[in-house]
């Protein structure tokens, strides 16, 4: 972990209607750091997401990375920047096969300029890529139809989809939901690699048992807003995130 | 006071026209390509009856538009019902459809059918005569739009917000499945919607048609008409599609006075591109560019 | 309800298979099955003149032309998502374009008909562009409007010879070159097509019509893509235009016809969408049909519009979809 501020969101604020999604978030994220973002259903978790990869536009406050504003930028200028989400809702490209899935975040400008403008066999680095991410490339796994692939490896290919781009942040919503227990165990140290590698990561998670081994920080949001921040089990002890998640005792006398 | 009158009226006629087309699209998201066939249609339908059968011609309009409303009920049922979901084979299909009816009322010689060739058609006005407001003669037909405007938008705003029916067509509208899940049916819904809209596009038919004549020709300006109003306005705002109606109205009388009628269209393009360039979703619209998947 | 006892059972035919990649080169009657279709193809194209009459080769360039249009509005509709119901302003833009250039300056086909090609691609392509942000229907809707829009222009401001026309335009020089120029642009777009498809510019379109979302996650602009693609249908309707006005020697408000719209847009969903090939098909069996109909005036468009209905509810995948199939697989009741 280097220590410096590579994400930093200031007074976020977005009302959907009469609905207050978020309000007046605010939070920074250290380069190399994994910080958890948890809270009960409907606290507006993925509008954060939206928020800060630029698929909605927020009423107030800004978002900075590595020292830019990119408030307002569209999402795909932010993806160039090295700032990459997944999406809850699994959505490949069902009709063509795995690997080509991956074709598109590598023709994307941001590739292209790392490869120095030329961009090559596209086709073998998407078999790569699906490789270091756990698809048996001997059981011809890349080549399935997208549509055709079961939930575990749909969420690798979420993240794949992802490190094509050669991120240095990844916001990850919701990779362990609907996986079973294995399947999440083997998903870790895939995580473990990718911090490992120098990418940040933020993610968005109900899991708290597995998000708590790899998070360094966690903050809690509820109702739009962010309720507390800190080391996971410092966090948990908080009374108002105990409120949150379980409500409070009715006294009886 | 002429621009004014004659501008409200014309905004009143692109309002009538697109009110239709915006039920069926908020509703079911469909773009009802064929609502400019129906217009016509029911414009033919009604003089065949007149001329042809000689009947009484209230009784003929009432027949006329519980026709359409049928016609619109079976479009839905044939065809749209199949392709539910496919946007794109939605799309061309209700196009394919309003030319079968268009291009159809054009056909000459089929089993002794003549065809609707020639400006012969018109049908006459519901009440002669003109009235003077101001130092303005205006006729009453011209009044009649206006009222059956004003008078069907406040029915619809009346049975959308108070009938089971027409709220259980809002909730379709604001969220399909959230409405499915509480016991509305989507595709029974979608055929109402269906069957209202055709029944508004052939009320604006037989109240609008007296004006001139009617000619088949029109069934695409009148779906180009219904389409500019809810581009400028924005797809599926209500509110939108008035302002709409009334910017277009206005616009379109004022450049013919300054301009000459010619340049009608001209400033409609115009106007049409640009909202597109400034504020694509449109004057009142509520969607987003950017569609919200997530 | 009782459950079925029996269910059909899909499987690709062996030849298939043994051709898939490289291993298409080891015998003769792998690469017979992979090249005879493409080679049928070309054959019969280039045959279809030699044998018929002066009537029918004239009709012949019509179907390339719609073919032209067909091509384009399947590569639109399919590869990314916009569904253009209006060819015609293709051919008007690229046949006015090229009609005036070569009334105007005298210049001769061979130059306005790729200067037509090329402006008139980039003039549909900025027209189109503002609805290009938006969600597909936009371009519906804008695309349907817009020939009709040019008319009441054209009308309006009596320019580039209003309600007449101008005639006297350039013709080709004999009848054999008419032909075999378009059958060969035909040909040269279709193949050039199915290349563009596999290579990764087809792919990212494709993703942009399942879920344009993801696509702008992974960094890619959408609307920069969608505005290539276009431009590239376009390129092929305005040759078709420029082609059509040098064809008959004229230009006139006719070419932003109604016909040019619909009949693609037929001969696409009988031909089978997606497959490239089935809209070609489809153009070489409409416009034929269409041409022996002229006599029962609309009934023509009725009756494209009846076929494409038809084809749409009974058997959506088309005719070069389900040969296709035929071709790859071969199907077999099987026991439950």
């Amino acid at each position: 972990m280097s220590g410096e501020c590579i994400l930093e969101v200031r007074k976020l604020s977005k009302a959907f209607g009469g609905v207050q999604a978020i309000r007046n978030v605010h939070f920074s994220l250290m380069e190399g750091e994994i910080l958890g973002v948890i809270g009960p259903n409907g606290s507006g978790k993925t509008t954060l997401v939206n928020l800060i990869s630029g698929f909605v536009r927020p009423d107030t406050g800004q978002v900075f990375f590595k020292g830019k504003e990119i408030t307002g930028l569209p999402p795909h200028k932010i993806a160039n920047l090295g700032l990459t989400r997944t999406f809850q809702v699994m959505r490949p490209y069902h009709t063509l096969s795995a690997f080509k899935n991956l074709i598109v975040p590598l023709n994307s400008p941001r590739v292209r300029q790392s490869r120095g403008g030329k961009l090559g066999d596209t086709d073998a680095v998407a078999i790569d890529i699906l490789d270091e991410v756990g698809f048996e490339r001997d059981a011809r796994v890349p080549f399935k139809t997208a549509g055709s692939l079961p939930l575990g490896y749909l969420k690798r290919l979420e993240l794949a989809r992802c490190i094509a781009l050669k991120p240095e942040v990844i916001i990850c919503d919701e990779v362990f939901s609907g996986l079973s227990m294995s399947e999440i165990t083997s998903m870790i140290p895939l995580l473990e690699r990718l911090r490992m590698d120098g990418i940040t990561m933020i993610m968005i998670e109900h899991r708290l048992r597995e998000l708590f081994r790899l998070a360094d920080k966690v903050i809690v949001m509820n109702f739009g807003e962010k309720i507390a921040e800190g080391i996971p089990h410092e966090v948990m002890e908080n009374e108002m995130v105990k409120k949150a998640y379980w409500g409070t005792e009715k006294k009886t006398s | 006071m002429e621009i004014l009158i004659y501008g409200t009226v014309n905004s009143i006629v692109f309002a009538l026209i697109a009110v239709g087309f915006t039920l069926v699209y908020g509703v079911s998201r469909v773009p009802n390509f064929a609502h400019g066939s129906i217009y016509v249609l029911v414009g033919f339908f009604t003089w065949s009856l007149v001329n042809d059968l000689k009947l009484n011609y209230a009784l003929a309009i009432f027949i006329s538009i519980a026709i359409s409303a049928v016609v619109g009920l079976l479009i839905y049922r044939v065809v749209l019902i199949r392709l539910r979901g496919m946007a794109t084979s939605e799309i061309i299909a209700s196009f394919a459809v309003s030319l079968i009816i268009l291009e159809g009322l054009r056909m000459q010689g089929i089993a002794g059918f003549k065809g609707f060739i020639g400006p012969f058609y018109a049908l006459p006005p519901f009440v002669e005569g003109k009235i003077q407001i101001g130092d303005v003669f205006v006729d009453y037909q011209r009044l009649i739009i206006v009222g059956t405007g004003v008078s069907v938008v406040l029915l619809l705003w009346l049975f959308t917000h108070y009938t089971k029916t027409g709220l259980s067509l809002r909730a379709i509208a604001q969220d399909e499945r959230a409405a499915m899940m509480l016991g509305v049916h989507s595709d029974r819904t979608a055929m109402i919607s269906l069957a209202i809209g055709s029944a508004l596009a052939g009320l604006a038919a037989v109240t609008i048609l007296p004006l001139g004549n009617i000619a088949a020709e029109a069934g695409y300006r009148v779906l180009i008409y219904a389409l500019a109003v809810c581009i400028i306005g924005g797809l599926g705002s209500w509110g939108g599609a008035i302002l709409a109606s009334f910017v277009i109205g206005f616009a379109m009388k004022i450049s013919t006075a300054l301009f000459g009628a010619l340049w009608e269209s001209v400033v409609l393009v115009g106007t049409i591109i640009l909202i597109l360039l400034l504020r694509p979703s449109g004057l009142l619209g509520k969607q987003k560019e950017i569609e919200e998947r997530v | 309800m009782a459950l079925k006892d029996r269910r059909k059972k899909r499987l690709d035919r062996s030849i298939k298979v043994r051709t898939g990649g490289l291993y298409a080169l080891s015998s003769w009657s792998e690469m017979g099955y992979l090249i005879a279709p493409r080679l049928g193809l070309i054959l019969i194209l280039a045959a279809l003149p030699l044998v018929l009459d002066m009537y029918w080769q004239r009709v012949l360039c019509s179907a390339g032309i719609f073919a032209l249009l067909a091509l384009g509005f399947d590569f639109l509709a399919e590869y990314a998502g916009l569904v253009c119901l209006g060819g015609a302003l293709f051919i008007g833009v690229g046949g006015y374009i090229s009609g005036l250039l070569n009334s105007t300056f005298g210049w001769p086909a061979l130059v306005t008909i790729p200067l037509a090609t090329f402006f008139g691609a980039a003039v549909c392509t900025v027209i189109l562009l503002p609805c290009l942000r938006l969600r597909g229907i936009y371009f519906a809707i804008v695309s349907f409007m817009f020939p009709l829009f040019a008319v009441f222009i054209i009308i309006a401001l009596g320019v580039f010879g209003s309600t007449e026309g101008i005639t006297g335009l350039d013709s080709f020089p004999n009848i054999w070159v008419e032909v075999y120029l378009i059958i060969g642009v035909v040909v040269v777009a279709l193949f050039a097509m199915r290349r563009l498809v596999s290579e990764d510019i087809g792919v990212i379109l494709r993703g942009i019509k399942d879920n344009d979302q993801a696509v702008r996650a992974s960094g890619i602009n959408v609307t920069a893509y969608k505005t290539r693609a276009v431009f590239i249908a376009a390129l092929i309707g305005c040759f078709g235009g420029a082609y059509l006005s040098h064809l008959y020697g004229w230009l006139g408000l006719s070419l932003f016809a109604m016909d040019f719209s619909i009949l693609p847009i037929a001969a696409t969903v009988m031909g089978g969408m997606g497959s490239l090939v089935g809209p070609v098909l489809g153009a070489f069996i409409l416009t034929p049909m269409s041409e022996a109909l002229r006599g029962f005036g609309q009934l023509r468009v009725v009756l494209y519009c009846l076929i494409l209905i038809g084809f749409m509810l009974y058997k959506p995948e088309g005719l070069m979809n389900y040969l296709q199939r035929k071709y790859e697989q071969y199907e077999h009741w099987e026991e439950v």
